[in-house]
């Protein structure tokens, strides 16, 4: 009964494993798509023949199926739950924290003393490990968006804080030079050499932060949320043992990280179009 | 000196305000709690010692970390450094973890160039993945075939921490530049020798930064995965304890030493590297 499994596993690692080997040899951006997808395809095939040919029971590991299943089936809920946990917490505070931090950046700016004073402090602070800042905002800021928000906040405030302050240390000698050689003041070197020199810093923030905001939002809601949210129903189903629906949950996170992340990508290449990370 | 000083400036700008903010936030709670006869000048004082306050000041939480570190035999569910070692060797085992599989990992993408085509695209994608949102799933699956205590939280501490490892292997396997391998050539040393001779020393530069950024996520990672089962013990037990009881001081005081513990953590990653170099002769 388990050799039928065992044989179409090893026949699939075996063909997938021959045919990436061949795909993986192309030089065009086609193979260089394909490969990796196939590779993804390979592992999704060998979990549902693993789950639904050892009878692995849905309570443990949901074969991929039964997860696409569950996310037809629960889209309603999913709905609710992408708007309270996204729109209404991770926007408003990736928004919030990343332009407080670029504002921060700045004015620190201005004085080399408190630079010196918060880069390290900064790069410290980025280190911790501020999720655990969640409990104390859902008890000042109550169970629902608003804590969330809050927590979002503080987790992207300090990444945009150091990238750009970087970023704005980034133009080099001859270009300030130029700029002073053209009488240009403070604010038109700020906003016509440093501010677009920083961006791409600014912009490696702001795809750090879109990971970082997710995150802090998920983990804020395992402390206290209304009926609805991601992170409230990835705890609450789970105690349930409910898992299609969590992994439901988990796939369109991990969607949408991704499609934020993309999104953001675009609009770097589209505004940073000049940096040599780019155009090469 | 120099150097110091604006860290400390800074530092002290932070304590004025804390301390302000404290006052700010408690004198609602002190005002409802205060005696009839209490002179507003008691009522300010009294923000500054709550049992629970909203905002601790700096000082409270000193003193709770102190009698919480030190006031209780180490073996007892109220000692702050038991419930810091429970959340460390969990952290300190995922680490390990990735580590290993992060660096094979990393030898096999540079060198296996299908492996390089078919993951390097997952790894890149899977850091826009929160992946913390699996970590109650895995704690609870894994629970339910038998595994509990340490190892499903060092499981998430090491997925967390195994994708910058991976990626900053790679690409220091990767940063010795062309001419550097003609010359490897020109030795006529094979694969091997290329590998253990140049790539190897050459990525350690690359290594260590990156091992200091998953040290940080194996922590995080450990303290979160200690939430969503009521976890006995751990800091991410306390923090949850705490929120659940509005033990606001027993929280912070949890939040300070997760803080000490991703310095100690970035700290250890900084000693081995110190060593690394000493033992090299200067250079990393």
């Amino acid at each position: 009964m388990t050799a039928a499994p065992t044989l179409s596993l090893l026949a699939l690692f075996v063909l997938g494993g021959v045919a990436l080997n061949l795909l993986s040899r192309g030089e065009s951006l086609t193979y260089r798509i394909a490969t990796p997808v196939l590779f993804g395809v390979i592992l999704l095939l060998a979990w549902e023949i693993a789950c639904t040919g050892y009878g692995v029971p849905a309570i443990l590991l949901p074969p991929p199926s039964g997860i696409a299943a569950a996310f037809a089936k629960h889209l309603p809920t999913l709905g609710a739950d992408f708007l309270q946990t996204f729109i209404r917490a991770v926007i408003p505070g990736w928004a919030i924290g990343s332009a407080a931090g670029l504002i921060a950046a700045i004015l620190l700016d201005r004085s080399p003393f408190l630079r010196r004073g918060v880069l390290p402090l900064g790069s410290l602070i980025s280190a911790m490990p501020i999720v655990g800042i969640a409990p104390i905002m859902v008890m000042w800021f109550g169970f629902d968006w608003p804590s969330k928000v809050a927590v979002v906040v503080i987790m992207t405030f300090f990444p945009m804080l150091v990238n750009a302050l970087a970023g704005l240390e980034d133009a080099g000698a001859i270009e300030r030079d130029l700029m002073r050689s053209y009488g240009a003041g403070y604010r038109t070197t700020l906003l016509k050499l440093r501010l677009p020199g920083a961006l791409p810093f600014v912009f490696n923030a702001l795809k750090l932060n879109s990971t970082l905001a997710l995150i802090g939002a998920i983990v804020a809601e395992f402390f206290g949320s209304p009926i609805f949210g991601m992170g409230f129903r990835i705890s609450t189903e789970v105690a349930k043992m409910n898992l299609d629906l969590v992994w439901a949950e988990i796939v369109m996170a991990a969607v949408v990280g991704c499609a934020s992340f993309a999104v953001l990508a675009l609009i770097e290449r589209r505004v940073t179009f000049w940096h040599p990370s780019i155009r090469a | 000196m120099t150097k110091a000083t604006p860290i400390l400036t800074v530092l002290a700008i932070l304590a004025v305000v804390w301390y302000a903010a404290a006052v700010w936030m408690n004198l609602d709670l002190a005002r409802t709690f205060a005696d009839d006869d209490a002179t507003e000048t008691e009522i300010y004082l009294s923000t500054m010692e709550q049992e629970r306050p909203k905002l601790p000041a700096p000082h409270q939480i000193v003193e709770e970390l102190g009698t919480s570190l030190f006031g209780y035999p180490i073996t007892s569910p109220r000692s702050l450094i038991y419930h810091s070692y429970v959340t460390a060797s969990a952290a300190a085992l995922g680490f390990a973890l990735a580590l290993i599989l992060g660096v094979l990992l990393a030898v096999g993408i540079v060198h296996v160039r299908t492996m390089e085509r078919s993951l390097m695209l997952w790894i890149i994608a899977s850091q826009t993945v929160p992946v913390l949102a699996i970590a109650p799933m895995v704690v609870v699956v894994l629970g339910n075939i038998g595994l509990t205590g340490l190892l499903p939280k060092a499981l998430i501490a090491g997925w967390l921490s195994f994708f910058p490892i991976t990626t900053g292997m790679v690409k220091g396997l990767r940063s010795p530049d062309p001419m550097q391998r003609d010359l490897m050539r020109t030795y006529s040393a094979n694969g091997a020798q290329v590998f253990a001779k140049l790539r190897w020393p050459a990525s350690m530069s690359f290594l260590f930064p990156s091992l200091k950024i998953a040290a940080a996520l194996a922590l995080v990672g450990a303290i979160v995965a200690e939430l969503p089962t009521g976890a006995q013990a751990g800091l991410g037990a306390r923090l949850l304890t705490g929120s659940y009881y509005g033990q606001t001081l027993q929280i912070w005081a949890a939040l300070f030493m997760a803080a000490a513990l991703a310095l100690v953590a970035i700290g250890a990653v900084d000693l081995a590297r110190l060593a690394l170099v000493r033992g090299r002769g200067g250079r990393l």
